[in-house]
């Protein structure tokens, strides 16, 4: 039984958020969300505890709900 | 007594007294805070030095104002640093607002035990006003205003240059150069050079403003708040109730317009809402590159400060950067320009402070792609983590508004002794040697304020004393030409028996030995510009004797 761990993990957090922004480098905006999603199957296979999967699935559903209500405040 | 209004202080020119073969050990171009501090470090090494500047002016408005710890920690051996932190804004903590939201807060200093804060915030006409008047009353420094470098010639070990003055132009020899001539340096174009890296397509407005309020002495940024929607906001406390405020405005923003007053106070009112009474005090745009030159010496000219390296804003490691490529340059040049050290010291500054710069450039370059993403994607992970932080640890170590500056380790540096023995628990050889408080004579103090500029060999007693003929031994080191200082770190219950006719200070709450990972008898070698060079668990004198030539580069082939 896994727990997903958001404590933080990375050595070196702004080389990690580097890379990832320059793998997406001179793609269009379709290409970039087709790229993210071949990467959200790679990462949720390597994790494969789907108890932890779906905690990630719940928190980053719960941080998107909270940005419509922003917009919708505000627009 | 009221402060001395810098930013209209003039300097009197002074003609130039007709001297045929004038020479000069040492020439410094540039009389900003990268100048200045490297004139009063040379000066305190005891070389003469010849300071000149095209202006007769000090800064004016609104540039440098964050001054990190490491920069304070060098004013302090320069005895400047007191005066910059009475007079600056002290601040250890951070905060970063996403839209209505505060999502995280840091503290650039979370443990006590150190002399200065992580930062102050302080006007660069304060700054140079102090710098200058240290250097003014300096006997081996000469200052000479309206006196601008316009030409440049190397023949060997000696470079000439031409100055022109209100009387015309004359020239002079010196056997250094050193160029803080800042960003658009005339002396790198002049040797056929350039800086190369990133410019950063997006403006950002400086507004200072004078205002009675109660933001607390932190640093706030905002990405995407309410009252400046879709960019960021940063906002500084400065001494004199002066806040800076940096907006930023896209790269389409009109420098001009954005700077007229109409334009400019509806964003200040946004941000403080309308009842809040300000004065403008200055405005400005300013876009930003981070770059550096290939190579910051070109035979005996050395660059340093701006001229060498620039960054973005983000992180403070503009002037703070330049201090330390003073502190690093000068006591190798004063040891080189005396004859006790090998040219060839002078090619580690050029390879400790290339590789600072670069750490510099990365550091800033990422906190600038984090706040201005480039793309609509790069904007879309940027929200996200800015959202996630709020809930969860792991993004807020992403969200980066900035990583402030903080002084490079020269862990590869050829000046090095590699370790023998395991250090693991304290910083790495390279690194600054970190603060502590201590009692010397039964009094306060701290443990930078022993180090004096010399190269310093520290022995911890925590429970013996080593015998007195070691201690003997220890001490001949002082003889060194060099210029060594020899340190016993006591512990509490041994300060009694302190021997005498050497240096000693308490470590009264222990936090040297537990900085420097020091068991008893454990040894460090610090350089004058207070990196670690060398250190062992056990003192062998010989052993430190070839650390010592090491660390002034004394065996070193030129490469």
């Amino acid at each position: 039984m896994g727990r997903l761990n958001t404590a933080p993990a990375f050595d070196a957090p702004d080389t990690f958020y580097e890379s990832l922004i320059e793998a997406h480098r001179d793609l269009s905006t379709a290409q970039s969300h087709a790229m993210n999603t071949a990467l959200v199957l790679l990462l949720a296979n390597h994790i494969g505890d789907l108890e932890v999967i779906s905690q990630a699935l719940a928190y980053a559903r719960a941080a998107i709900d909270d940005d419509t209500a922003h917009q919708e405040a505000t627009s | 007594m009221g402060d001395i209004d810098y930013q209209a202080l003039e300097f009197k020119y002074k003609p130039h007294t007709d001297q045929r073969d004038e020479h000069h050990p040492i020439t410094i171009v540039g009389a900003g805070p990268v100048g200045l501090t490297m004139a009063l470090d040379l000066a305190g090494h005891g070389a003469r030095v010849l300071l000149i500047d095209d202006d007769y002016r000090l800064s004016t408005g609104s540039r440098a104002i964050c001054f990190a710890k490491r920069t304070l920690d060098i004013w302090d051996r320069l005895g400047v640093g007191e005066r910059m932190v009475s007079k600056g804004v002290s601040w250890n903590i951070g905060r970063v607002f996403f839209r209505n939201e505060e999502v995280w807060r840091f503290d650039l200093l979370p443990e006590q035990g150190h002399r200065r804060p992580a930062f102050i915030n302080l006007q660069q006409y304060y700054c140079e006003g102090y710098l200058y008047e240290q250097a003014a009353a300096h006997p081996n420094i000469e200052l000479r205003w309206k006196n601008k470098a316009v030409g440049l010639e190397q023949r060997g070990d000696q470079v000439t240059l031409t100055v022109e003055t209100p009387d015309g132009p004359y020239t002079l020899s010196t056997d250094w150069l050193v160029a803080c001539d800042g960003a658009r340096s005339p002396l790198r174009k002049m040797l056929g050079q350039e800086s190369h890296g990133r410019i950063f397509r997006d403006r950002f407005l400086i507004a200072d403003v004078k205002m009675t309020a109660d933001f607390p002495s932190e640093r706030w940024f905002w990405f995407d708040p309410p009252f400046h929607p879709g960019q960021s906001v940063l906002l500084h406390s400065q001494p004199d109730n002066v806040w800076r405020i940096d907006f930023q405005l896209g790269w389409d923003a009109d420098p001009k317009e954005e700077t007229k007053p109409e334009k400019v106070i509806p964003r200040i009112r946004a941000l403080l809402g309308k009842d809040t009474e300000f004065e403008l005090e200055w405005v400005s745009v300013y876009t930003f590159a981070c770059e550096r030159m290939d190579k910051f010496r070109h035979g005996r000219v050395i660059f340093a400060g701006d001229s060498a390296h620039r960054v973005s804003p983000f992180g403070a490691r503009g002037a703070n950067s330049g201090v330390q490529d003073a502190d690093n340059l000068a006591w190798k040049l004063a040891l080189v320009s005396k004859g006790l050290a090998p040219d060839v010291l002078i090619d580690s500054y050029a390879r400790e402070r290339e590789q600072a710069a670069d750490e510099n450039i990365m550091h800033s370059s990422n906190s600038t792609d984090f706040i201005t993403p480039k793309s609509e994607i790069s904007l879309l992970f940027r929200n996200t983590v800015l959202r996630l932080s709020k809930e969860h640890e792991f993004a807020r170590k992403l969200v980066n508004s900035g990583r402030l500056s903080l002084p490079a380790a020269y862990t590869d540096s050829m000046l090095n002794t590699p370790d023998a023995d395991d250090f693991s628990n304290a910083p790495p050889l390279g690194a600054t040697a970190p603060d502590g408080p201590v009692t010397l004579d039964g009094e306060l103090a701290w443990w930078l304020g022993q180090l004096q500029g010399r190269f310093v060999i520290a022995l911890f007693c925590n429970t013996h004393i080593p015998d007195p003929a070691r201690l003997r031994a220890l001490q001949q080191l002082e003889q060194n030409p060099l210029g060594v200082k020899t340190i016993l770190a006591l512990s509490p219950a041994l300060a009694p028996r302190a021997p005498k006719d050497m240096h000693c200070v308490v470590d009264r709450q222990m936090t040297l030995a537990r900085r420097y990972d020091a068991r008893d008898g454990a040894c460090y070698l610090i350089r004058p510009d207070q990196h670690i060079a060398a250190r062992w668990r056990k003192l062998d004198v010989s052993s430190v004797e070839l650390a010592l030539r090491r660390a002034c580069a004394a065996d070193a082939c030129a490469a």
